[in-house]
């Protein structure tokens, strides 16, 4: 009960976060929207995530609003807008239509089929000795993962400190020398 | 079957908010909305009714926690989609600073 | 203590960070180191331990000497962490295969057990956090050369 008004409230929010003008309140949006979804891992019984999501959550937002701030401009309707609109909100029709029709196949809301995690469950303190089960998951039984996210990463970091280099000592050269 | 159809109507949303803006920031934030609402409907598939947390303690019994594979993938993502919205910010950043617009109509030139 | 109006926010903000920056900090240490036996870990961790130092920076604009720290330094911390992890991960072949758990696994409620677990959050959580530091100090020093122009 208590999940079906939060996922309400978070498609409300998201609806408030695309369509507002204003690019800062559609950034407050996200972070309604995040907000939810941290009190959603709490009831679904998950505080590794809770506590992850609201912290990146947090530092996500610091980082949009800090590049977004007195930079708005007005836009104006142009072009083939009815077109556009219409074939895109019958694309997500059919979308839906679709997958009503493959969620009917899965199983109950709350009946998991735990083939794979009955090993991990009774195994786990034995074998790592840690009782934390997610951190014994993500650190000794699937560490390998943990090391292409951790790739992943510092990929992003290099990926953003090469892109907002100033520029560099060859250019003030050129420049001096002209 | 309520809480699924749910989660891929936020989907839709954050969809729609990709292919039909034309603002780059907009484009973003439906990028983030699709990243939540993936997060959201892989730790709904592994939840048990009356399960608890999966971390143990000193006197309960074991098998009635609730699937923790599906958290400990989760976890990976969300400090992915971090990484991918800082990264897409800052390229938005340096287009601001070259065409002085964040229009995507109007970011047409190919050279320099 | 000194206070310039001119950098940052107001003297409330200001006070209030003084007393609290060291809490938070202490926090995300805590939340590292007890990643086996509560909820948390190294991303959390990591994650809060940047956000503390990104707290100073917010708070007092040019004047924190947080924001002295170059961008060599903190790029050479991060690869210094994903090094650890990846010895970590080296170090299992002592076993017989990579990333075998090697050390030895105590008594399971103990602080000082499950084997290479803790140095594993330790090193993650030094990569995570320095990491977006290095981002958030990106972002702002590319804000104070475009307002010098």
């Amino acid at each position: 009960m208590e999940l079906h008004l939060l996922l309400l409230f978070m498609i409300f929010a998201a609806i408030v976060a695309i369509e507002v003008k204003d690019l800062l309140s559609s950034v407050i949006g996200v972070g309604a929207v995040g907000f939810a979804l941290c009190l959603a891992f709490l009831i679904l019984k998950a505080p590794d995530l809770a506590i992850t999501q609201l912290v990146v959550e947090i530092l996500c937002l610091i980082i949009l609003i800090r590049a977004t701030i007195n930079k708005d401009l007005p836009l104006t309707i142009e072009g083939r807008w009815v077109f556009n609109t219409v074939s895109t909100l019958v694309f997500v029709a059919v979308f839906l239509f679709f997958a009503f029709l493959a969620l009917k196949e899965m199983p109950v809301f709350g009946n998991p089929i735990m083939g794979v995690v009955k090993r991990y469950l009774e195994q786990g303190t034995a074998q790592t000795g840690a009782v934390n089960l997610v951190t014994a998951i993500i650190l000794d039984f699937r560490a390998y993962d943990t090391l292409g996210e951790a790739t992943v990463l510092f990929t992003s970091v290099i990926g953003i400190m090469a892109v907002l280099r100033r520029p560099g000592r060859k250019k003030i050269e050129e420049k001096s020398h002209d | 079957m309520t809480l699924y159809f749910l989660c891929l109507i936020l989907f839709c949303i954050g969809l729609y908010g990709v292919l039909r803006k034309r603002n780059l920031v907009k484009i973003i934030v439906g990028l983030g909305i699709i990243e939540y609402s993936m997060n959201l409907f892989f730790v709904l598939l592994g939840y048990k009714m009356h399960g608890r947390a999966p971390i143990d303690a000193q006197n309960q019994d074991i098998l009635n926690m609730v699937d923790p594979i599906p958290q400990a993938l989760v976890l990976t993502s969300i400090v992915i989609g971090l990484g991918v919205t800082a990264l897409l910010i800052s390229i938005a950043i340096r287009i601001y600073d070259k065409y002085g617009t964040f229009d995507i109509t109007k970011i047409k030139r190919l050279k320099g | 203590m000194i206070d310039n109006p001119k950098t940052g926010m107001s003297l409330i903000v200001k006070t209030i960070t003084r007393l609290t920056v060291g809490l938070i900090l202490l926090f995300g240490i805590y939340i590292v180191l007890h990643g086996h036996l509560s909820p948390g870990g190294g991303f959390a961790g990591g994650v809060i331990i940047a956000l503390s130092l990104v707290h100073l920076i917010l708070a007092f604009g040019r004047d924190a000497k947080v924001s002295k720290i170059s961008m060599n330094l903190a790029s050479n911390l991060e690869s210094l962490g994903a090094l650890m992890f990846l010895s970590v991960a080296l170090l299992g072949f002592l076993g017989g295969s990579f990333f075998l758990n090697v050390f030895k696994k105590g008594a399971p409620f103990k602080l000082f057990s499950s084997g290479t677990i803790p140095f594993s959050n330790i090193a993650i959580s030094l990569k995570v956090g320095v990491g977006l530091f290095a981002i958030f100090l990106a972002l702002i020093i590319l804000e104070g050369t475009k307002r010098k122009k």
